[in-house]
């Protein structure tokens, strides 16, 4: 499932699968995998940041937060949506950086702890600052942007946009960037030893992280068309990261299988709507026992079960 | 004056619960490198567990017991066998992931048990009045029964044949095996002392902040933000960071902006982490890579 010239068409043809679907389907499901799309965008920025570069942040939510309340306050000026998406996703690049400095300080548990509290604060100046994010009331009425205006038509941008995003990443992966991430993941001393700029690429995988963040908000908001802060608090944070894990966290795919559970599971489990969060909880544990390569991993397995001929699949990493 | 002393007394007390949580949570990290974040709800399950055996007619000193008991069995040994131990192995980043989502579990499981309200929970009414100091018993019998909880403690580590072999699993579990120690029982017993730990937490905390399933989200970020701020490695450091954390916290919320009363905790913890990640009390840490 790693092999980057096989992923990359499965995730593209995987999009123009749900798009075509969501041309047939009613309403609802048209905004599900909208929102599929919008989560997807946010989790494969926290998989480069997590899965690929191995700095755990808790504080994805807060640069969605900042990128749909750039486009909510920006769009009634008549600043078209094209620009506010770019700068929600600056303005999340920026503090992205920012909140990457405390990972050359510190690994692991404390980093998670750091990104946790400054996640909390963002809440707190989502929810407090009323002057400009009108608070707890929230921001209602947020224009979709010309011609893009029906929910079918929506989802297609929200599509787009993952594919555009989904190219850049396995581009980016690719690349010596995507190359330099992974060394600082498996083995930060040898990378520094071969002559990666250790503190600049650790900024720049926050910086990334943060900004795909930022675009996933700037989507986010026109599609609900309507934001209030709570949306954007830890509990976003913690289902972003949960996305990536039960996808699999490191792999090219994970984030976008991990945002198909973690939106289908509910409507699947419509029946039990109470019980949703607690039989979701249940799942991920019993996926970090059995599988903690996630959904990925089960695949992988499986295809390599179905063709023993084949080259055994390695687990990926 | 008098409003300094009451806020300094309640600041205190709410300071150590936290130095109880916190305590626990440091122990589980050492203990078994698991970083808890469920602690919170942890200590919110026991709350529950005391008022159904109460509102079944028990006395509070024999629900405490009971909840000691389910405590022990449910959030000490099973979170052992069924999560830690299966897990720990494919990393420790990988069971804290698992503990947020055991987080979720959790709550939503009391949600939809007991539903969102919060539940008044039995405390100690009544105080003295010093001049014109009000002194109430409360939070006086909050802070004698954390102290000697913790005092207990650490007569339990310090001079008993189980706590020194309980540190020297901890600090280093090859020699201690070699040495004849049974380490896997000594991390159960860590484990269910977390689960007394926040057991008694719950008794003194569930008067203050009521009993409500969400309740630890604010009880878990003030326990891990004390526990850093003492010292992660520094069981005596969960103690310091609890009562400065209970008592800044105490006084930013009377003096200060409510609306930010929440980032008093989280701003600390900033601070600590950035420029004394070892804490108040703790040894230098070598970064690991």
């Amino acid at each position: 499932m790693n092999q980057p010239h096989r992923v990359l068409p499965l995730a593209l043809g995987l999009l123009l699968v749900a798009g075509l679907a969501g041309s047939l389907l009613q309403p609802y499901e048209v905004y599900l995998i909208s929102l599929w799309a919008v989560y997807t965008i946010s989790a494969l920025g926290l998989n480069l940041t997590l899965g690929f570069a191995g700095q755990i942040s808790l504080a994805q939510a807060s640069f969605v937060g900042f990128g749909a309340y750039a486009t909510a306050l920006l769009l009634p000026h008549g600043v078209p949506f094209g620009v506010t998406l770019v700068i929600g996703a600056a303005i999340s690049f920026i503090l992205g950086i920012l909140l990457g400095f405390p990972a050359l300080r510190v690994q692991g548990h404390y980093l998670a702890f750091v990104t946790l509290a400054l996640a909390t604060i963002a809440f707190l100046v989502f929810r407090n600052e009323s002057w400009l994010t009108h608070g707890t009331s929230g921001i209602d009425k947020i224009a979709r942007p010309f011609p893009f205006t029906s929910g079918v038509a929506y989802m297609w941008l929200c599509l787009g946009s993952l594919a555009l995003v989904t190219l850049g990443v396995w581009w980016l992966l690719r690349s010596p960037w995507g190359r330099a991430f992974l060394a600082l993941r498996e083995n930060p001393v040898r990378a520094a030893s071969l002559g990666i700029d250790v503190r600049t690429y650790t900024l720049l995988a926050f910086a990334i992280g943060a900004a795909l963040g930022g675009v996933s908000g700037a989507l986010f908001a026109p599609l609900g068309q309507y934001i209030e802060p709570s949306e954007f608090a830890l509990p976003l944070s913690f289902s972003l990261l949960l996305m990536v894990v039960v996808g699999g966290s490191g792999t090219f795919m994970g984030p976008f299988l991990g945002a198909i559970v973690s939106v289908a599971l509910p409507e699947v489990l419509r029946s039990l709507q109470d019980y949703y969060l607690l039989i979701y909880g249940i799942i991920v544990i019993l996926l970090l026992v059995f599988s903690p390569d996630g959904v990925v991993g089960i695949i992988a397995r499986a295809v390599a079960r179905l063709r023993p001929a084949a080259a055994p699949v390695e687990p990926t990493p | 004056m008098s409003l300094f002393v009451q806020v300094l007394i309640s600041g205190l007390a709410i300071g150590a619960i936290y130095a109880l949580i916190a305590t626990g949570f440091s122990l589980l990290s050492q203990g078994s490198q698991t970083v808890n974040f469920a602690q919170g709800d942890f200590v919110v399950v026991p709350a529950f567990v005391i008022l159904a055996a109460n509102s079944y007619g028990l006395p509070i000193w024999a629900s405490f017991i009971v909840a000691l008991v389910v405590a022990a069995l449910v959030l000490g040994i099973l979170f052992k066998r069924l999560m830690v131990d299966p897990i720990l192995p494919h990393g420790a980043m990988q069971l804290s992931i698992a503990t947020m989502a055991l987080s979720i579990v959790l709550q939503n499981g009391m949600l939809n048990a007991d539903g969102a309200q919060a539940f008044p929970f039995p405390g100690i009414n009544g105080g003295m009045h010093f001049g014109t100091i009000f002194i109430d018993w409360q939070s006086v019998s909050i802070l004698l029964a954390a102290v000697a909880a913790v005092v207990a403690l650490n007569l339990f580590m310090g001079r008993t044949r189980i706590g020194r072999a309980i540190q020297a699993s901890a600090q280093g579990p090859q020699v201690a095996r070699l040495l004849g120690i049974n380490v896997a029982r000594m991390v159960t017993i860590t484990f269910v002392l977390n689960a007394a730990l926040v057991t008694l937490a719950a008794l003194l905390v569930s008067p203050i902040y009521l009993v409500k399933f969400d309740n630890g989200i604010g009880i878990g970020l003030a326990a891990f933000s004390a526990a850093i701020i003492g010292g992660f490695n520094q069981v005596r450091g969960a103690v310091v960071g609890g009562l400065l954390l209970g008592v800044v916290q105490n006084f930013a919320a009377t003096f200060g902006p409510t609306q930010y009363r929440d980032a008093v905790p989280m701003l600390l913890l900033i601070i600590f982490i950035l420029f004394r990640p070892q804490g108040l009390l703790g040894r230098a840490e070598e970064r690991r890579v």
